[in-house]
């Protein structure tokens, strides 16, 4: 059966869902787990400084901070992506559910999925916009 | 210790808690801060910060398998998460004001609570279900699989439930934690929403809670990533392992244990917040 004449029922949505966040956790998995042992090589025999909080350098805090140090092959910044992707699946699947609710044409439940929607995104960038 | 030792130690210690939290149904969660804090001596800032980092994966990884099965109800999910990222949201930003100390003091009494939440016998729904209107309206109600086939339920005391969402959203956001038990209590007792069903639900919501406060949390540079990393992976395959092996194991001795771990980790919690040592 062609993928656009399926029925789009609760039943379909769970099955795309639950395989969407499988791979979304595989996925962040992947870069966290190589960029700790890239992190682990080059630091195993520094001492670890937890005990007084000092907060991350600002490229480890904000998105584009993350995706440059990613991009330059930082061990810090690639699993500091990892846990971002990590953070990314929940929004992308409230974002799938809200595209799938539209196909029911439930209007309520679009309304419901974009306000979550809305405040997940004010959580990511949010500061952006408060500064 | 140096950095080999530290990851190898808190990985160990979080795939245990991971497990645990697993064949007890309790949460992997509950009990990353205190080992961090108490047996690390990490800060809690950072400890929180990297605790709700394996919620999500925990959440995600257990959900994936979860609404496969049928027992998921995705419109009650989404309904309600709009009160638990409103109160994650919240949540996150007191953590970054109020005192260290208090947050400790809060860890513990929500803590002490939650293995309450999960200890007390699970109460038998009887009495007339009878559709409720608000309910109805936001098609709340839903059908799980049994062995006699589709079994349907309804939902009630929508706003109750919605207002308890919005709590265990800010304890989520505040304290680094799924809080399931006060999403559970909120659905299978206050909404009457059978138990599998009010289970698999939270789970899948514990993601997206988490989801909200972690953006927070990050922009203010309390996610580490060598500290979550050894978090997130140990306690993602403990998880995963305890899922697995959760039917071959007789659990009740293992939640008494369990249960007696977090209250003596609560009590030492509030101690140190009390005399200021976190």
């Amino acid at each position: 059966m062609a993928l656009k004449n399926k029925v789009w029922n609760d039943e379909r949505i769970e099955l795309i869902v639950g395989i969407f966040l499988r791979v979304g956790v595989i996925i962040a998995s992947v870069f966290v787990l190589s960029g700790g042992i890239f992190y682990l090589a080059k630091y195993a025999t520094d001492f670890p400084e937890y005990k007084i909080f000092s907060g991350e350098p600002a490229d480890l805090r904000s998105v584009h901070g993350i995706v440059a140090d990613a991009f330059s092959l930082r061990s810090r910044g690639i699993i500091q992506f990892g846990l971002f992707l990590l953070m990314c699946t929940p929004v992308a699947w409230v974002a799938f559910l809200l595209f799938a609710f539209a196909k029911e044409r439930d209007r309520a439940y679009v309304i419901v999925a974009s306000i979550v929607l809305a405040e997940l995104l004010f959580s990511i960038v949010g500061k952006y916009l408060y500064g | 210790m140096n950095v080999l030792e530290f990851t190898s130690l808190v990985c160990i210690g979080s795939f245990l808690a991971g497990l645990l939290g697993a064949l007890t149904g309790l949460g992997g969660g509950v009990v990353i801060v205190p080992l961090l804090t108490l047996a690390f001596g990490i800060d809690i800032r950072y400890a929180i910060g990297s605790s709700l980092v394996s919620v999500i994966a925990t959440s995600a990884g257990a959900a994936s398998a979860y609404v496969k099965e049928g027992y998921t109800n995705i419109r009650i999910g989404m309904f309600l998460e709009v009160a638990t990222t409103l109160g994650a949201l919240l949540g996150a930003f007191l953590a970054t004001r109020i005192h260290t100390s208090l947050l400790a003091v809060i860890f513990g009494v929500v803590l002490i609570h939650s293995a309450y939440l999960s200890s007390r016998p699970r109460h038998e729904k009887n009495g007339i279900d009878r559709p409720d209107r608000l309910a109805t309206r936001l098609r709340l109600d839903g059908s799980f699989p049994t062995s006699d086939g589709q079994q349907t339920y309804h939902v009630h005391a929508v706003p109750t439930g919605f207002g308890l969402m919005f709590v265990a959203g800010n304890l989520s956001g505040l304290l680094g934690i799924g809080s399931g038990a006060v999403k559970v209590l909120a659905m299978d007792h206050f909404m009457r929403i059978p138990f599998k069903v009010s289970t698999t639900t939270s789970n899948f919501m514990i993601g997206v809670t988490a989801a909200a406060s972690v953006g927070i949390y990050l922009n203010r540079g309390y996610i580490d990533p060598g500290l979550s990393m050894p978090v997130m992976l140990g306690v993602l395959a403990g998880a995963l392992l305890g899922a697995r092996i959760l039917v071959k194991t007789r659990t009740r001795l293992l939640r008494i244990i369990f249960s007696i771990v977090i209250l003596l980790l609560a009590v030492e919690m509030i101690y140190n917040g009390l005399t200021g040592r976190i």
